[in-house]
This record gives C-alpha cells, structure tokens and sequence, in this order.
C-alpha cells in the first residue's frame, strides 16, 4: 500500500502539486487524469522520486520513501518501475539488453558494466518479451522499432523489475489508435496476470473509463475527483479540463478494435 | 520605412567600421610588443631564402634528388625513430583517451549533479591541456631521464585534456530520456552511464580519438627537441649541426607520414560517424 500524505511540489513559484494525499496499491489499475499542466506527470515522477517533493510524505508499507537514500533508493525505484510517453530506451541496444536493464538493481554493478547477465536472468527478460507477443524481435536495436513495440519493449523492461507498482505518465500519447489499444492492453495484462498495481497518466477519458477501475482527477495540482469511473459526470468532466473539456469528452478515440484483432494486427 | 532601415544600416556599417579601427589597433600594439619590425622582416627574407636553397642540396653543392641514396642515406636508422615517434603518440593518445574517458561523465553537467566535483574534474582537465606538452615533456625527462617515457607521459597528460574536454562536450549532448529511463529503473550511477550514455557516444569518442591521434603523432615529432624520444632527436640535431641535406629529409619523412596518417584516420573516422547515423 503506498500513501501519500499532503505531498506538494513547487517549481519557482509555481505550485505544480498541491497538497494531496492519496492511497494507491492493492492490484487496482489507477487512472490519473486532468488537462495538461495540470500537475499529473510530476505526481508520478515525486513517487519514483525523479522529482523531489517539497512538502509531505509518501509511505510504502509504512516505510518513508522520500526519505531514503543511495541504494535504498534505487531499490525504491526498482519496486515502482516507470513507463514514459516517450518510451525511454535506448536506441543503439538491442530489445534484450533494454529489458535486461530492468534487472540492473539486482545485479553488481561489475557483472553489468561487463554485460554479464546470468542465464535466469536472460530467459526472464525474454519471458517478458514472449508476454507480450515480441520476442522475436529480441536482437532487433530499439531504435528501429515502432512506437508501439518500443513501449511494449519499456512494459516489459519494468516486469523484470519484479515490482510492486507501475507508474505509466501518458503511455499511450505518442502512439496512433492502433498501438494505443494494444499497448493499454499489455498494461492491463500486467494489472490482471501478475497483480501488479498500474497508476497510469491518461489524457483521453475514454480510455481512462475503459481500462481503470478508480480514477483520480486533479486540476491545478489539487485533487479533485477520486472514485470509480461510473461517477466521473459529464459535468464534473467539464470542471476537470476546462476548455479543453469538448476535446477529450467528444473525442473520436480509437475505435474500439477487438482486443484479439489489435494484437493480431500488431 | 526607408529612413529607419537606411538608419539601420547606417549604424551596423559604424559598428564594422569601430571593430576594424580596434582591430588595426591591436595588430600595432602586439606588433611593437613583440617586437615585430617590418624593416628586419624584409631584410632577412632573402636569407630564409637562401637557407631553402641549401636545405635542397647535399654536401658536395648537388641537388638532393640527384642522389636519392645520399639524401636519404639514414633511412634505417630515421625510419626506426618515426616508428618510435609512432608508438609515443599511440600509446600516449591511447593512456590519454583512458583519462579522458573516465573523467568526462564526472566533468558533464547533464550526468554529475554535485558542482564541487564537476568543478574539480573540469580544472584538472583545464590544468592538464593549458600546460603544453613540450613543457610537460621537459619536466620528466628532468624526472625520468632522457627516452621515450617522458614522451608518453607528456602526451599523455595533454591528451587526457584536450579529449575530456570534448568526451564531456559530446555526453553533455546526450538524449537524456535513457537515462531517465535507467534511473527510474534503479541503475546505479555507473550503470547508467554504462547503459544509456555510453552507448549514444561510443563512435563519437572513437572519431574524436582518432583525430586526437593524428595531432598527437606531429606533437610526438617534436618531443625529441628536448629528449623525449622519437625522430625529433635526431631533426634537431641536424639543424643544429648545418646537415641541409639530413634536415629536408626528415621533414620530408615526417609529413608523408603524417599525410597517410590523415588519410588513414580520416577514412575510419567517416565508417565511424557514418555507423552512428
Ligand atoms: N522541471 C520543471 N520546471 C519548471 N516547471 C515545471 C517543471 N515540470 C513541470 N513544471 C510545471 O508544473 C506544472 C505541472 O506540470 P506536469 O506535472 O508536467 O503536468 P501534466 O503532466 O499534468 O501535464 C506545469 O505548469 C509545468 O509547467
Ligand atoms: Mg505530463
């Protein structure tokens, strides 16, 4: 169970995330949403401590987790593994050496530097690949992939974590529809499969009724909606985006494909 | 509209205008401080001449390249001191890319977050290319004794920074996203450079190494002026004793040398850039 406890951050002097306090963890797949700036990717990036809080508390299994340090806190972050919008990898290795890297904080670092990954820890990674139907482009560099595969690369870069969390900021928003349904459903497969508890940054309200089972709506870095997507209204919808509300609330998003066909097709 | 545009062009011709004045300025100042008179210079240009023209002939008042045996009779031996000027330059431009390596993720701003060591890694690169090679090699011939050690080390020392300072130049351009991606998953320090740096520099570096390389065999030409091995030894040596002949010759070795060099160097270097596209 993680929980924060009136975490803020502030950039200069704006105030980005405003005291807000929340509990996240259990198996649930989290839909964060609210219009852009509104403080949703720097809450995420405070929990895996890229961005340092600048009040507050946040607590996993009562442990202090802005407070830890050194490999205390690359441990942390090895537990909430994170997805980006754009995907993170990198370009020159290989799919298998990007999703190895996800064993980085389990291995010394000598045995890495020299690339010397043991046995387990090579058929786990491509285990993960295999989860999400791409193991044969293992030896492929990341660079030359789609976008869809790269994030489906990433996804699985963060189950050889082994963590207890995944935070996703926007992953689907640099991909077209198609690759949209296929990458939320590699999460969801993570959420369901292995009990691993998703926190993921959506823009799209579509998406986010369709694949969350709590969402948590935040405007100026203050929370303003936390329940099941069923009562996220219309009008509450409005009060969340602003002016942004007919883009996202009447958006055209991805026809929704079958599932079976979406993978097929990928 | 007119008037304000010709007014515009008005006031950038007085700015060219102000910076040539200061320009001019500068050129006399430096000129009479260093002593620079026009009037020696074309005095003694005929003698410059001249020493051309016996550079060009052998002992008994020939042309060079009428007896190629004779002008170039110290092949053996020449060639022997190149190829130790070769190895000094190697192995220094080697040691030095080593040094430079290690310490240009700790000298760039993008990857080293704590300012007092990025400031003690940057001023010891400083340290190590303000301070020319020559005088570096000078110090350790003192220390070590007459050889190619000193050589090595002098390069060495240079090299490490004058490619630190441009390792740290490249990794500062890095796209940052890796390293995010590796932090976030918890990478150490050094795993992450291992894993999301070096791999977007690695051909960088090596062209960089390679160029560094080419200067470093024309800075190990001269190290034997102070006895720090290699074909410099014996170049200076024939200046000082009058051997015209022996002077061109080695000269003439050491540029065709450094032109295959260049060649060689710059073929690798464009296979290496172009690997990296
Ligand atoms: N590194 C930063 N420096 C300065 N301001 C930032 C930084 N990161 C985010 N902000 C500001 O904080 C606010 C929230 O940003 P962000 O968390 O990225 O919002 P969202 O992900 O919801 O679009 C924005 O106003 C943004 O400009
Ligand atoms: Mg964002």
């Amino acid at each position: 169970m993680l929980v924060l406890e009136g975490v803020s951050r502030r950039f200069g002097t704006k105030l980005a995330v405003d005291a807000i306090s929340l509990e996240f963890g259990g198996g649930g797949f989290v839909g964060v949403i609210g219009r852009s700036g509104a403080g949703k990717s720097t809450l995420l990036r405070m929990i895996n401590r890229l961005v340092e809080p600048s009040a507050g508390r946040i607590l996993h299994e009562g442990v202090d987790v802005t407070a830890l340090k050194g490999a205390e806190l690359r441990a942390w972050r090895a537990r909430c593994a994170m997805i980006f919008q754009q995907f993170n990898l990198v370009g020159r290795l290989d799919v298998l050496t990007n999703v190895l890297m996800g064993r980085l904080n389990k291995v010394s670092t000598a045995r890495a530097v020299l690339k010397l990954w043991s046995d387990d820890d090579k058929a786990l990674a491509l285990a993960a690949l295999e989860q999400f139907g791409i193991a044969n482009i293992a030896a492929q560099r990341a660079e030359s992939l789609s976008g869809g595969q790269q994030q489906r690369v990433a996804i699985a870069r963060a189950l050889v974590q082994e963590p207890d969390l995944i935070l996703a900021d926007e992953p689907v928003a640099s991909l077209d529809p198609r690759n949209t349904r296929v990458v939320m459903d590699a999460l969801r497969r993570v959420n369901k499969h292995f009990g691993i508890s998703v926190v993921c940054n959506l823009h799209s309200l579509d998406l986010a009724r369709e694949y969350c089972d709590r969402l948590v709506g935040i405007a100026h870095g203050r929370l303003v909606f936390d329940d099941v997507p069923a009562a996220l209204t219309d009008s509450i919808a409005r009060e969340l985006y602003g002016l942004e509300a007919d883009d996202v609330i009447e958006a055209p998003a991805a026809a929704p494909l079958p599932a079976g066909v979406a993978v097929a097709a990928a | 509209m007119m008037r304000a545009y010709a007014q515009a062009v008005s006031a950038r011709r007085a700015r060219v205008m102000l910076g040539a004045a200061i320009l001019l300025v500068l050129i006399a100042m430096s000129a009479r401080t260093s002593e620079v008179d026009l009037a020696v210079f074309f005095a003694r240009i005929g003698s410059v001449g001249d020493y051309f023209d016996r550079l060009l002939r052998l002992d008994n008042g020939q042309r060079v390249w009428t007896d190629l045996g004779e002008w170039f009779w110290g092949l053996g031996r020449w060639s022997r001191l190149l190829f130790d000027t070769l190895l000094i330059a190697y192995l220094g431009t080697f040691l030095g890319a080593i040094g430079g390596f290690c310490l240009c993720f700790v000298a760039a701003e993008n990857l080293t977050k704590s300012r007092g060591l990025r400031f003690a890694a940057r001023r010891f690169l400083e340290a190590c290319r303000t301070v020319p090679e020559i005088v570096f090699a000078l110090i350790f011939v003192v220390a070590f004794g007459l050889g190619a050690l000193p050589g090595v080390l002098a390069i060495m020392i240079h090299t490490v920074g004058a490619m630190g300072k441009l390792f740290a130049e490249v990794v500062e351009n890095i796209d940052m996203n890796p390293v995010e991606g590796a932090t976030a998953a918890g990478a150490s320090w050094t795993q992450t450079v291992r894993f999301a740096a070096l791999p977007q520099v690695l051909p960088n570096f090596a062209s960089y190494a390679l160029l560094r390389f080419e200067i470093n065999v024309r800075g190990a030409a001269v190290m034997g002026f102070v006895g720090a091995g290699g074909i410099g030894q014996d170049l200076v040596e024939s200046i000082r004793k009058f051997h015209y002949a022996d002077v061109s010759a080695i000269l003439l070795i050491i540029i065709a040398t450094v032109m295959v060099i260049d060649l060689l160097t710059e073929r690798l270097r464009h296979r290496l850039i172009g690997a990296a596209r």
